[in-house]
């Protein structure tokens, strides 16, 4: 049994909405072992988006406590937080979210202009990543100039390219017909096995989840587990 | 005939409905895009506003300069002076002036005044800062040679005496002219016993006294400047200045009082329409940029309105002349607005300043005049149609199925 | 500065919109740059050395004359080092229209205290030796196209001659040029003992007189001690520093500062409404961009700063320009008019400081709404939204 890489312990998410008080995750219990690769299922509504959120930093708990590694994050303050993610996790969305003013490449290299790397240190690790998603040779387009399946493979390249541990991955195929969908699945999957990230992957998708190695379900903020064949 | 000339007019008549839809829905519609709106609003009313203020002050100038001038009465001065100040004319001289024919009598005497003028010191109310204040020396029959000018309080100064009458507006524009008061002037102290109205001509910016007094208290002997005829009327101008003309012992160019004040005025008002207009044309350049922003925006939040409008069976032209008006309209608004501001803010208000003709002090108030309203709104119409070309043209291009596909 | 890159691209993110909004900023700062290079020479004629010199005049009334028989008592004063008079001949040149300024002087002593004036020496000893001779300046000289050894009739409107005429002839021995950025060479210089031989009348009266004061001595008590001197004499004097003089008259002109304040106050205003709706509408539409650069681990303060780089960029750019126009502008002006009005148009280094800081404060205030709502997202309703 590996490492557990994340940690929720009795995590709950309330929004109050005025009057109305609304209760997106209740009292949720997780842990996920590095080098994992699991798909999360569930309806619309159901707090999947909100915990893959709480798990990437993006969002607090209400209750709970959240620890990814040697980061508790639900006592991290903004900027600690800020901090924390550029270095150890990675976002892929469903509508890739490539900033359209910049190449490819430029966008790969978005997360190091946090860093003390050099001009050049960043091109090179940009290349690395766009080397790995295979795209190497689209560089210096720019993202309209990309289909969409290209597109996301860029934005995946941007979210491994300062190597972190943790890939979260909300719908990454939901705009993608069945070829491309296939082609970012592999490519998640070799992230996962040679590359030994951990990826928590948002699906609506069950041939998606059949990528994975596990899936969980989730429905009005509670977990019911179901291990993949 | 008949026929082709009804499906003309009827076509007309359908383009005007397609424009008169499309413009409604495209006002109805702006209440969106109030920002992107009011920012052309407000760029057309500077314009207008900065164009009103500045123009203003020349008109205002010039309507104070020619309100004096009177075609009436001629000023007699020596020959190439263009300014009093720059005048001479001897006690003798004066007299054959005076004797000449052509002129108003009164009595067996013509109507006429030999003047002379200083430049004095006194501070402005405004800032405190010292100011020329012209000293005006006249002869009895000044009122009567001018057209335009009575004593509003206290009484005309008699001759022989430290005496003066201020003009009203060098009252309300310089310290210490109150009637009664008394003002010291080098080491002489003149009395302040009377307030005199020209119908807002630069005359009120002046203060008088005997022109005898004058000579006296600044060593100027028995010489003039100037002197003032009333017309017998005004064919008789041809008359006067000829007979002077033929006269060896003049050396004197003759002018009416209109032509004099004109030139006077000419450079002061010459040098703000200088400023004015091309200050206007670059502030209007920059709100031509300011529109077609807004316009562009405009035209772009309303893509899928346009692509629906237009799949719908609307023509490009509608759609082109829509963008036009709703430009127009909202440049019009800038316009008003601006011409309003600046007529309750500038209307009236009074400065004075140096002519620089005459090197003396004009006081005059800024004359927001109709004319120059028309001029402003005339300005953001143009600024309006400009501003709305361009984007109308693309609204009218824009390829609907691709506007569609943004829905 | 590794963030140059993404703001630079952000600027032109919508190139018409980012053009003509820079466009605006340049006519905006043109405007300034032109008033107040044109305000300059307004309020401003007052050559640079000219506090160390003092101009008396008549008390009472500036257009009276002074006996020249002060010239010496004034130079006994301490602290004055030299004196000149010189007086408003007033005429004109063929045409009415063509008046200049035309001064009968004390010459050797005028060169002495305006030390900017330049003559070679040759021509300055043949004036010295003519006594109808005249020396008039570079832009006058240019205007009318004179040349040295010309004959020119001045027609005088105030100054009769003995003889009853009214043309006065000078011969043309020199052209002078200033060494002076602001002072004027569209005057001329004559000797003032043949217009005192020759005028009708006014003899040994002078217009006014210009000393140069003393290194060490203090202008103002030295003013104070020429006015004592003459005090309770039958012609009072009132004596200011050259600067005092000609702000005088600068100040009679009114509030023309005032005036131009107002006008770019109304522009900048506008400038403001079109940059920061430009800067409003560019983080509106990037809203999901924001959020990802914040998701990238982009610290709030790094993203309000971005966009405020932004704003500020645009205004920098924009205003760059317009200045450098303005500055170009004004150059050509300066030269076109110089003998109307002698120089003074020009960009004061003043006002190029004060502009840059407008430049900077039109930024952050354009841009701080718009930076505000960036930095202040939530990740996730942006997220969401997108």
């Amino acid at each position: 049994m590996s490492e557990a890489l994340a940690n929720l312990q009795g995590v709950s998410r309330v929004y109050q909405k005025g009057k109305e008080r609304v209760e997106v995750l209740h009292e949720l219990d997780l842990v996920i072992p590095a080098g994992d690769f699991l798909a999360i299922m569930g309806p619309s509504g159901s707090g999947k988006t909100t915990l893959l959120n709480i798990l990437g930093g993006l969002d607090q708990p209400s209750n709970g406590a959240v620890t990814v590694g040697a980061a508790e994050l639900s006592s991290m303050s903004n900027s600690q937080l800020s901090h924390w993610r550029s270095t150890h996790v990675g976002f892929v969305f469903q509508f890739y979210n490539l900033l359209p003013v910049l190449t490819a490449q430029k966008n790969v290299e978005l997360p190091l202009l946090l860093t003390n790397f050099s001009a050049k240190e960043r091109a090179a690790r940009a290349g690395i990543a766009l080397d790995i998603v295979g795209l190497s040779d689209r560089a210096k387009h720019l993202p309209r100039e990309l289909s969409g399946g290209e597109e996301q493979r860029v934005a995946i390249a941007r979210a491994i390219v300062s190597d972190p541990a943790l890939l979260l991955c909300d719908e990454p195929t939901g705009d993608l017909d069945r070829e491309k969908a296939d082609e970012i699945l592999k490519l998640l999957q070799v992230l996962n096995r040679d590359h030994g990230k951990t990826v928590v992957m948002v699906t609506h998708d069950a041939q998606a989840a059949d990528f994975a190695t596990r899936t969980l379900h989730v429905d009005k903020g509670k977990l019911e587990s179901r291990a993949a064949a | 005939m008949a026929r082709s000339y009804g499906v003309t007019s009827g076509r007309l008549v359908h383009i005007f409905n397609e424009v008169f839809a499309v413009t409604r829905l495209n006002i109805l519609n702006l209440p969106k895009r109030v920002a992107t709106s009011l920012v052309a609003v407000v760029g057309v009313m500077a314009v207008v506003l900065v164009f009103a203020a500045v123009l203003s002050m020349a008109k205002g100038f010039e309507r104070t300069m020619l309100a004096a001038g009177s075609e009436d009465t001629a000023i007699v001065m020596r020959s190439g002076a263009t300014a009093e100040l720059n005048s001479g004319l001897s006690h003798e001289q004066t007299l054959i002036i005076a004797n000449a024919p052509g002129l108003l009598k009164d009595g067996d005497r013509a109507v006429t005044s030999a003047e002379l003028f200083v430049l004095v010191d006194i501070k402005k109310k405004s800032n405190d800062s010292e100011a020329n204040v012209p000293l005006r020396g006249v002869q009895a029959a000044a009122f009567d040679v001018r057209l335009n000018v009575e004593l509003v309080a206290g009484r005309m100064f008699e001759t022989g005496k430290n005496e003066m009458i201020v003009g009203q507006a060098a009252q309300r524009e310089f310290k210490g002219l109150d009637l009664g008061a008394t003002v010291q002037l080098g080491r002489v102290d003149w009395t302040v016993v009377g307030v005199f109205a020209a119908s807002g001509s630069v005359s009120e910016s002046e203060i008088w006294t005997d022109v005898r007094v004058l000579q006296g208290a600044y060593r100027r002997g028995t010489s003039y400047q100037s002197v003032r005829v009333r017309l017998e009327d005004t064919d008789s101008l041809a008359v006067f200045e000829k007979a002077l003309a033929d006269d060896p012992r003049l050396e004197i160019d003759v002018y009416t009082e209109k032509e004099y004040y004109s030139s006077q005025a000419e450079p002061m008002s010459n040098f703000i329409r200088l400023l004015g207009y091309p200050i206007t044309f670059l502030m209007g350049i920059g709100a031509v940029f300011g529109a077609l922003n807004s316009m562009y925006s405009s035209v772009s939040a309303r893509g899928t309105e346009i692509a629906t409008l237009r799949a719908l069976g609307f023509g490009p032209f509608a759609v082109l002349i829509s963008t036009i008006i709703e430009s127009t309209l909202l440049a019009l608004i800038g316009g008003l607005l601006g011409g309003a501001v600046a007529y309750l803010a500038f209307n009236g208000f009074q400065v004075s300043t140096l002519n620089s003709s005459s090197f003396s002090q004009v006081v005059f108030d800024f004359a927001v005049t109709g004319d120059l309203l028309v001029q402003g709104i005339v300005v953001a119409l143009i600024i309006g149609l400009i501003g709305g070309f361009l984007p109308a043209v693309r609204a009218a291009r824009l390829p609907v199925a691709q506007a569609l596909r943004e829905l | 500065m590794k963030y140059l890159g993404l703001i630079w691209r952000n600027v032109w993110r919508k190139k018409a919109r980012t053009s003509l909004t820079i466009l605006s900023v340049l006519i905006a700062f043109l405007l300034f740059a032109l008033l107040n290079a044109v305000g300059h020479a307004l309020t401003s004629g007052a050559p640079l050395s000219a506090a160390q010199r003092l101009v008396v005049i008549d008390k009472i009334s500036l257009i009276n004359l002074l006996p020249i028989s002060y010239g010496n008592k004034i130079a006994a004063i301490p602290g004055v080092r030299a004196v000149t008079h010189a007086t408003w001949f007033g005429g004109y040149y063929q045409d009415p229209k063509n008046q200049f300024g035309q001064f009968p002087t004390d010459a050797e002593a005028y060169f002495d205290i305006y030390p900017e004036l330049e003559l070679p020496d040759e021509q300055f000893e043949a004036f010295m030796n003519n006594r109808t001779g005249a020396l008039v300046g570079e832009a006058l000289a240019e205007q009318f196209g004179w040349k040295v050894g010309d004959r020119i009739p001045v027609s005088a409107t105030i100054w009769t001659r003995k003889d009853g005429g009214r043309t006065w002839e000078f011969d043309l021995e020199g052209i002078f040029t200033t060494s002076d950025p602001r002072g004027t060479t569209a005057f001329m210089l004559f000797q003032y003992d043949y217009f005192n031989e020759a005028r009708q009348f006014g003899d040994g009266l002078i217009g006014w007189y210009v000393l140069s004061v003393a290194d060490g001595a203090d202008p103002v008590e030295v003013a104070n001690a020429i006015d004592a001197e003459f005090a309770n004499s039958p012609r009072e004097t009132e004596t200011s520093t050259e600067q005092a003089f000609a702000a005088s008259f600068a100040r009679q002109f009114g509030n023309i500062a005032l005036i131009v304040q107002l006008i770019l106050g109304a522009v900048f205003f506008t400038l403001l409404l079109v940059t920061g709706n430009t800067m409003a509408q560019s983080v509106r539409e990037r809203i999901p961009e924001l959020a990802v650069l914040k998701t990238v681990g982009f610290k709030d303060g790094t993203v309000l700063g971005i966009v405020m780089a932004e704003s500020i960029l645009i205004m920098v750019i924009g205003g760059g320009l317009g200045l450098g126009i303005g500055w170009a502008v004004a150059q050509s002006l300066n030269e076109a008019l110089a003998a109307m009005i002698g120089g003074g148009i020009f960009l004061s280094g003043q006002a190029f400081i004060v502009a840059v800081m407008i430049m900077i404060g039109a930024g952050v205030a354009a841009g701080i709404f718009p930076a505000l709502k960036a930095m202040r997202l939530s990740i996730v309703d942006a997220l969401a939204r997108g």
